[in-house]
């Protein structure tokens, strides 16, 4: 099986939808000719032209009000956030219609729309390129919110995306554009949306995390395992609708349960997840369920120490899981 | 010289790697610091690499091809002064002991553990309750592996799947508490209870000690206790005793207290209200005739309760010296037990030690005690305006079997007036 970086699991699902179905299109921010700041629609322009590849002006509800139009006269747009950071001047559009087209229409109409950002610290990109935004968008029936970890993830889960019938925002973690690789089938395929998937077995504590802090998990599980630590690790992959029966199950296998985001810590998608837990799981609890986040301060620092101090690491994930597992 | 190392640079956001095209420098050269030192290229730029440091390139230790995460090893430099990067081998990292414990699990309980704290020992988590219910486990007899001695949930499945489940019936600790005889809630088997701890100091209750727990155990326990409060303008009084004290004092060698003033007045309203003045003798009550003011007068650890006698018949002057007999013999540990006898009220100068309320304990077998408390400069609303008036709290305890409110209102009342109306042109002290 051919060994893909996660951003090249990004293209080739893109390239594979948009030859598979006509309808799909790409619009977004320097995503044509130059295939993407980040080239993750590289070589796309060049193969589908520009009536398919969309270079747009520097106007985020622009694109994501233009894909939602789209999308509900029957196209399969992909709009490109440049950076997560810069998806607020589009929040209207995508919570005040795309997310409510179909229930407002009483399900005449929808948005087919797959809106696609990169997220996340880690990268020296200080305020404007750091952010994780995915908790804002968390409470609005109606989206979707994709948030893979791996390679293989991504493929399955964009190619389901875009085939979804309503509006799903894809956050990819840029960190992992090119620090994580796997293997990824060559053929055709999707992975349900609204599905964890447990990374990792074990029966000591449980992990549930999401995004690049599933592999700073797996990292630290590695070393823990050498000390006797068997940790099970859930990835949230969809982080809304969350997976309820895949928490409760995987919380109450082992009774201790750390989760994990680099996301700020107050309001965010795991304090939504403790919140799961402590309804359905009080009779199995072992210990307080931890959270470990980022701090409450607005944003990722530049200063290299500061950005350190703020963003996840394996060792801040290895010490509270060690923490957890002896207490 | 010291020596410093080069590490793979951020070569732009989202690059976590980079390979080694090019190395444009060799052990021995001489470089500046931000000279270039490496072409390294990444899937996302082509980039030059500077030096950190100025030196001599000690070692290339990535080669040329090799692809190095950021913030990775590239090359060591020779620099004037220490380095930081001295210890170049890195000692090999030693895997934690604990590794060793590894599926070991079935003997965890059985490990030679040093004595732990046991803090945690009786923190059940609501998996450990569960599961000690569902399978009747007696949580005293399992050893805890979690912090502070905490019982985990592991420690329990392990438990129930050896099928080594600790009864409670077979408890061992348990019987060895319920033998201890109940004890009669004696105050005997109170004292007895109170354990002493290291630097605490034992003191043996004797002698006054002795006899005033014993009144005080005796007055709270057989009289029920009411008590009430009156506000007294004493301005008048105040300026009277400033301008006589201090010819007083030279004249008869011995200060003018308030004291002797209340004093006074207590006995003057005593007279009125006889009733305050007596004692509860289980079927009757015994309204005294002569008025002995037992006044409080403390001593270090000790508290005496001299007596004035026939209070009614003498001037403030035989008072305030009655005072000052009395005080100095108390001091000097002069008292006789003459000097203690037939009291028949209490009045007790809280106020010198600055308390402005307080609740007295009735002296056995008296009916009542009243405690002059501190005179204290305050605003008051009288005849439609503010002034600065001298103010005085009067607290009264009173045996509720003996007395009511109303009585005792009235006599408070009455000495309220009495004080109130002392002043330089209606008092003679003499």
């Amino acid at each position: 099986m051919p060994v893909l970086s996660y951003i090249q699991a990004v293209t080739q699902a893109l390239k594979e939808e948009m030859q598979r179905d006509e309808k799909v299109f790409i619009l977004g921010e320097d995503v044509g000719k130059r295939g993407g700041v980040f080239r993750a629609t590289d070589g796309l322009y060049d193969e589908f032209g520009e009536d398919r590849v969309l270079d747009t002006p520097l106007a985020e509800s622009a694109i994501a009000g233009v894909g939602i139009g789209a999308a509900m006269y029957g196209m399969r747009p992909v709009a490109e956030m440049q950076f997560a950071d810069f998806i607020m001047p589009a929040v209207n559009q995508i919570i005040s219609e795309a997310a409510k087209i179909r229930y407002r229409s009483n399900n005449d109409w929808s948005a087919p729309i797959t809106i696609r950002a990169p997220y996340g610290g880690g990268v020296h990109g200080a305020l404007y390129h750091s952010q994780s935004v995915e908790a804002l968008f968390a409470n609005q029936p109606g989206l979707k919110i994709v948030m893979p970890s791996t390679p293989y993830d991504v493929k399955g889960l964009l190619k389901a995306s875009i085939r979804d019938n309503d509006p799903v925002l894809f956050f990819e973690h840029k960190r992992a554009y090119r620090l994580i690789k796997g293997e990824v089938p060559s053929e055709d395929y999707t992975l349900p949306i609204g599905k964890a998937d447990v990374k990792r077995e074990g029966s000591d504590i449980t992990v549930i995390t999401y995004g690049l802090c599933v592999h700073f998990a797996l990292q630290a599980a590695e070393k823990l395992a050498e000390e006797g630590i068997d940790a099970h690790i859930l990835d949230l992959r969809t982080v809304y609708p969350l997976d309820q029966e895949a928490i409760i199950e995987a919380a109450s296998k082992t009774g201790k349960v750390l989760l994990v985001t680099e996301d700020n810590k107050e309001g965010g998608i795991i304090s939504e997840v403790s919140a799961i837990i402590s309804e359905n799981c009080l009779f199995d609890l072992d210990a307080p369920v931890k959270r470990l986040a980022g701090p409450d301060v607005p944003s990722m620092p530049y200063a290299p120490t500061m950005e350190k101090y703020f963003m996840m690491n394996p060792d801040k994930v290895e010490k509270a899981m060690r923490d957890l597992a002896e207490f | 010289m010291g020596l410093e190392k080069i590490n793979m640079p951020q070569l732009g956001e989202s690059v976590t790697e980079g390979t080694i095209s090019t190395w444009l420098v060799q052990p021995g050269d001489q470089v500046n610091k931000y000279d270039p030192i490496a072409e390294v290229m990444t899937d996302k730029v082509n980039a030059e690499v500077p030096s950190s440091f100025t030196g001599v390139i000690k070692e290339l230790v990535a080669n040329e091809g090799d692809t190095i995460e950021v913030g990775d090893l590239m090359c060591y430099v020779e620099v004037e002064g220490a380095g930081s990067a001295e210890e170049k081998p890195e000692p090999p990292v030693e895997k934690s002991e604990p590794g060793k414990q590894e599926s070991s699990s079935s003997e965890a309980p059985k490990q030679e553990k040093p004595k732990q704290e046991k803090s945690g020992k009786k923190r059940y988590s609501p998996a450990v309750m569960t599961l000690a219910q569902e399978h009747d486990i007696d949580l005293n007899l399992v050893e805890g592996s979690g912090r502070g001695g905490r019982i985990t949930r592991k420690d329990l499945e392990k438990i129930i799947e050896s099928g080594e489940v600790p009864k409670p019936a077979e408890s061992k600790e348990q019987p060895a508490q319920k033998t201890e005889p109940t004890q009669p809630s004696t105050p005997q088997a109170a004292e007895a209870n109170v354990q002493t701890g290291e630097g605490d100091i034992e003191i043996p209750v004797t002698g006054v000690r002795k006899a005033i727990a014993a009144n005080m155990v005796k007055s709270k326990t057989e009289i029920p206790h009411a008590w009430m409060m009156v506000e007294v303008d004493v301005t008048n009084l105040v300026n009277l005793r400033n301008a006589k004290k201090n010819q007083f004092k030279k004249q008869e060698g011995y200060s003018l207290t308030y004291f002797a003033f209340f004093v006074k007045a207590v006995a003057q309203a005593l007279k009125e209200y006889p009733q305050l003045n007596s004692t509860w003798a289980g079927d009757k009550i015994i309204q005294r005739k002569a008025i002995n003011l037992n006044i409080a007068v403390a001593k270090e650890d000790e508290l005496f309760v001299p007596v004035i006698r026939d209070a009614d018949e003498k001037s403030i002057k035989g008072i305030a010296k009655d005072i000052t007999t009395l005080a100095t013999k108390a001091r000097d540990g002069k008292l006789t037990s003459k000097d203690m006898e037939g009291g028949t009220f209490t009045v007790n100068n809280t106020g010198s030690f600055g308390s402005v309320q307080s609740m007295g304990v009735i002296n056995h077998p008296q009916a009542a005690i009243l405690q002059v408390e501190s005179i204290v400069k305050k605003p008051v609303f009288q005849d439609g305006m503010f002034g600065a008036r001298d103010m005085v709290n009067l607290c009264l305890s009173l045996d509720h079997r003996v007395l009511d409110g109303l009585v005792a209102g009235n006599f408070l009342a009455r000495v309220k007036e009495i004080l109130e109306k002392m002043s330089e042109e209606n008092t003679s002290i003499y």
